[in-house]
């Protein structure tokens, strides 16, 4: 039995130990807010944080996490209002959306590591996230914003 | 109607019509013919609108009916239906907008509910082409009118006044002799029990009292969901009992299973059942390519047992399909004359007695969508009735597809539509929930069909392959006399009908025979091409290879006569008039040519404007250069520039872009500064990276390291928008798509701006590494 702390919220798991993450989340779980884009850790649209890092969870094992504290888009704020969920609010980021709990949560994770990050640590940070709707320019300007205070 | 200008042709595609029995809607909506009616109204006649569109002509219509669109709850909550499918263009907030800003309703008391797929209901639902906004501002203002002066018309009884001395303010109903006010919430009840009012009598607000619309102040509706992980994706449905599959397709377009083994991907923890998906055969339209189902408890272990199972495939005739092999059969067709489709003075001879002449054979490859949500479909079937959740951009066509595959009545066939993760004409072609459908059928549960990425590139309707051939002749001042342009590419039409060889109307209508140069001979040529695999709608379609092909031959020119690129391109345009190809049933994208000719003046503006605003001419850093490029589609006029810099081993970034769209009227600059900024990207990307390319049939590109998008790090640094104020009754013209074809010859004028070297193979890749 694999035990994993979601959102606060202890969940266990005593089917195939290494089902990746992201579909124990979204089929087990049924925290569909975190995204499936290619399943190969190239898109970042599983990102979700563990303990305190940024991780794919497509290619992250339900095993890999046993004991360990995941959070998820739907569990970083109580109310939606981290800074980088207001920031992207406020700039209008999001096109069709989808990429963008993935982005959401790598920018928070950014921001936990360097609260101040420069242009280029941004546009590092973040390209491991695509948007093929091609919201780049804001998502750099909502990093920004969120960085110096929404 | 025609199909193709070719008589022959047409014979044979309309038999093969009646033998593939494409539907009407694939005739309509696919091959560019119109027909069809109007159910409810017509749209707005030309004495109270400066405009006619050809919303009437599509598939059911238009639907004029706030009974339909609105609801008023008592506690004054107004509910507006969105028609269309939400993929990222603000489309399910901008229609909704219109209805309230014309029925005075506070925004903030608004709720939007998407519609379900019903066309004899809502009218079209084909959210393709870059039509809502152009479609439906009329209509969704007269819902809006009608609404409200229902509202009028209950309050006015209330009060015993005359309806001419009410007026509808902000969500309350104003009688401002007497000072007494009623809330919509309050007049509810009775406006329901007011008659339709008729169209020809509405009252449309003055555009100076416009609260929303043109403002940009107005957030997009799912924006508070998407940043919380609410928003609900094709692929965020979970029903009860569903299960999860993935399936396993022929690898080759047209293949067959001839045997597979279930034994491995049965021991996979979680896998249910193996089981063979029905397919049809090639040219299929938008049924499944067939193919063998894992079936599971999650998606994980699906995908998983996928892996194990052992599939022997028939490959069939399009085994042979070889991308190398296949771009030198197109150059070659290029290089000698093909069906003529449009001809001005005789280009033959004035290239022969020209004192020079350029040349440019221009290649783009196939480009695959990659929407970030891979297609995914959920489906219930029960008996004779089906339900289905998917992000679909064609609700109407799933609904009709979907009852024409399970063989019920479309009645019986309730089609949800999700958010869509992204379309860009992917999204129009419903495979996927057929798919699911028919698993469903067979199995009695709820089942989700989930695409892989791998999926996604390897069974796309794929953007064509094309070469365009352009030769010009110039006089001995410079002066361009003579313009032949041979497009060679396999068509659309193919997925429809076997043996369509050439274009059809509506590709040839997108950048081959609407070039609007001011020239005196011009011959378009349309060499014919087979399709080995299944071609469909790309984001902007067919203008992306014409305008790639058509403005950097421009840049050539300019380098040719040692001219300024925006001056050789304001040369070309020439006077500012109307311009009327001799085309035998010139495509319009499907408008009317009075609301909507190819205006030159227009085409100049943008020009003028993104090279002010951009500030054409500017210097810039050593290995940085301009180019630009102006494109009008989807009945929009786009001009950009683009700056690039190229470093000594050849990398290339580009610090800024600024481009002009007029589109006529609009509802939200906001929205259409993000749809032309991701246009940018898009164009980067493909002309950076996009290609997907066959080898013994099969696609060669796996997944994002295979087939690359530009991510965030190479991204413009800045993309300005400018947009062309409307002039008073300017019909409304496409956002979505129109951004997209100028980007790469700006790009590719920039680039050889910056280095002297020339791109005419699409993508860049390293070619400028050398
Ligand atoms: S789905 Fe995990 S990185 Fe793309
Ligand atoms: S908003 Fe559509 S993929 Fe990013």
């Amino acid at each position: 039995m694999i035990k994993v702390k979601i959102n606060g919220q202890e969940q266990s798991w005593d089917g195939d130990p290494d089902l990746p993450l992201l579909w124990f989340l979204r089929d087990e779980a049924g925290l569909t807010g975190t995204k499936f884009g290619c399943g190969q850790a190239l898109c970042g649209a599983c990102t979700v944080i563990v303990d305190k890092e940024a991780v794919r969870s497509c290619i992250t094992s339900i095993n890999d996490v046993a004991g360990r504290e995941v959070t998820t888009i739907e569990g970083l704020h109580p109310d939606g209002d981290h800074p980088v969920q207001k920031a992207w609010r406020q700039v209008n980021v999001p096109q069709c959306g989808f990429c963008q709990a993935g982005q959401i949560m790598q920018a928070a994770a950014l921001l936990m590591d360097n609260p101040k990050p420069s242009h280029d640590q941004i546009r590092e940070a973040m390209s491991g996230n695509i948007c093929r709707c091609g919201c780049y320019q804001r998502i750099e300007n909502a990093v920004h914003l969120a960085s110096t205070g929404v | 109607m025609n199909f193709i200008d070719n008589p022959g042709k047409l014979r044979g595609f309309e038999k093969n019509i009646k033998v593939e029995k494409v539907s009407r809607r694939s005739i309509l909506k696919g091959l560019g013919i119109t027909g069809g009616f109007v159910l409810a109204a017509p749209v707005m006649t030309r004495q109270a609108f400066a405009y006619e569109t050809g919303a009437g002509k599509m598939p059911h219509g238009v639907v004029v009916d706030p009974r339909v669109f609105v609801a008023v709850a008592p506690d004054g909550t107004v509910t507006i239906l969105a028609h269309r499918s939400e993929m990222g263009t603000g489309v399910r907030t901008s229609l909704p907008l219109i209805v309230a800003e014309e029925m005075e309703a506070d925004w903030s008391k608004v709720k939007v509910e998407q519609a379900h797929g019903d066309e004899v209901k809502f009218g079209n639902q084909d959210t393709d082409g870059s039509r809502s906004t152009r479609h439906y501002l009329i209509p969704m203002r007269q819902i809006g009118a009608s609404a409200r002066t229902m509202l009028e018309q209950a309050a006015a009884k209330r009060w015993n006044v005359p309806a001419t001395e009410v007026k509808a303010v902000n969500h309350e109903v104003v009688h401002s002799a007497s000072g007494r006010k009623l809330g919509f919430g309050e007049l509810a009840a009775d406006a329901a029990k007011e008659s339709v009012p008729a169209i020809e009598g509405l009252k449309l607000k003055d555009p100076k009292d416009f609260r929303y619309l043109g403002k940009g102040q107005v957030s997009i509706v799912d924006l508070h969901d998407i940043t919380t992980g609410k928003a609900r994706y094709g692929a965020d449905v979970r029903l009860p009992g569903m299960k999860y599959a993935v399936i396993a397709r022929p690898p080759v377009t047209g293949g067959k299973l001839t045997s597979f083994d279930p034994d491995a991907a049965l021991k996979v923890p979680g896998v249910e059942k193996v089981m063979k998906v029905q397919g049809w055969p090639w040219p299929s339209k938008f049924q499944p390519l067939g193919g063998v189902a894992v079936i599971a408890r999650n998606t994980g272990a699906a995908i998983k047992g996928r892996d194990a199972l052992k599939l022997v495939w028939d490959d069939g005739a399009n085994g042979k399909y070889d991308s190398v092999a296949y771009r030198k059969d197109l150059e070659e067709a290029s290089r000698k004359p093909g069906l003529v489709v449009r001809q001005e003075g005789d280009a033959d001879a004035a290239l022969k007695t020209a004192a020079k002449v350029v040349v440019g054979e221009y290649y783009l490859p196939h480009l695959a969508h990659v929407s970030m949500e891979p297609p995914v479909a959920v489906a219930d079937v029960k008996g004779d009735k089906a339900e289905i959740w998917a992000p679909v951009q064609s609700p109407g066509g799933t609904r009709e597809d979907v009852a024409k595959t399970l063989g019920i009545p479309e009645g019986n066939v309730t089609v949800n539509v999700t958010l869509l993760g992204g379309g860009f004409g992917r999204k129009s072609k419903c495979d996927f929930a057929l798919e699911a459908a028919l698993l469903s059928k067979e199995l009695g549960v709820p089942v989700k069909v989930q695409w892989t990425r791998e999926d996604d590139l390897h069974h796309d309707f794929l953007h064509t392959v094309s070469v365009e051939r352009i030769e010009a002749g110039l006089d001995k001042d410079g002066k361009v006399i003579a313009w032949r342009h041979r497009s060679v590419a396999p068509t659309i039409a193919s997925t429809f009908a076997a043996g369509a060889n050439h274009a059809a109307s509506f590709e040839l209508g997108m950048g081959l025979v609407d070039m609007p140069f001011e020239i005196a001979n011009i011959s378009c040529e349309n060499p014919e091409a087979a399709a080995f695999t299944r071609i469909g709608w790309f984001r902007s379609v067919s203008n992306i290879p014409r305008a790639f092909a058509v403005q950097s031959m421009v840049g050539e020119i300019a380098n040719a006569t040692g001219r300024d690129q925006k001056e050789t391109l304001l040369a070309l345009i020439g006077s500012p008039r109307i311009v009327k190809p001799n085309v035998k049933d010139l495509w319009n994208y499907g408008e009317p040519y009075d609301s909507y000719p190819i205006d030159t003046a227009r085409l100049r503006k943008v020009v003028e404007l993104v090279a002010e605003k951009g500030e054409w001419g500017r210097t810039v850093p050593k290995g940085h250069g301009l180019g630009i490029a102006v494109h009008r589609s989807f009945v929009s006029y786009i001009a950009t520039i683009v700056e690039v810099a190229v470093d000594e081993k050849g990398k290339l970034t580009v610090p800024r872009v600024d481009t002009a769209i007029d589109c006529g009227t609009y509802v939200n600059p906001e929205r259409i500064a993000s749809q032309i900024e991701g246009a940018a990207i898009m164009g980067l990307s493909l002309a950076k990276y996009g290609e997907i390319s066959f080898k013994n049939g099969k696609v060669e590109q796996k997944n994002f390291d295979g087939f690359q998008v530009v991510r965030i790090d190479e991204a413009p640094l800045v993309t300005n928008v400018h947009i062309v104020p409307p002039g008073p009754d300017t019909p409304p013209s496409g956002v979505g798509e129109p951004g997209v074809p100028p980007f790469a010859p700006a790009l590719m004028n920039a680039i050889f701006a910056a280095t002297g070297k020339r791109i005419r193979a699409l993508p860049i890749g390293k070619q400028l590494e050398a």
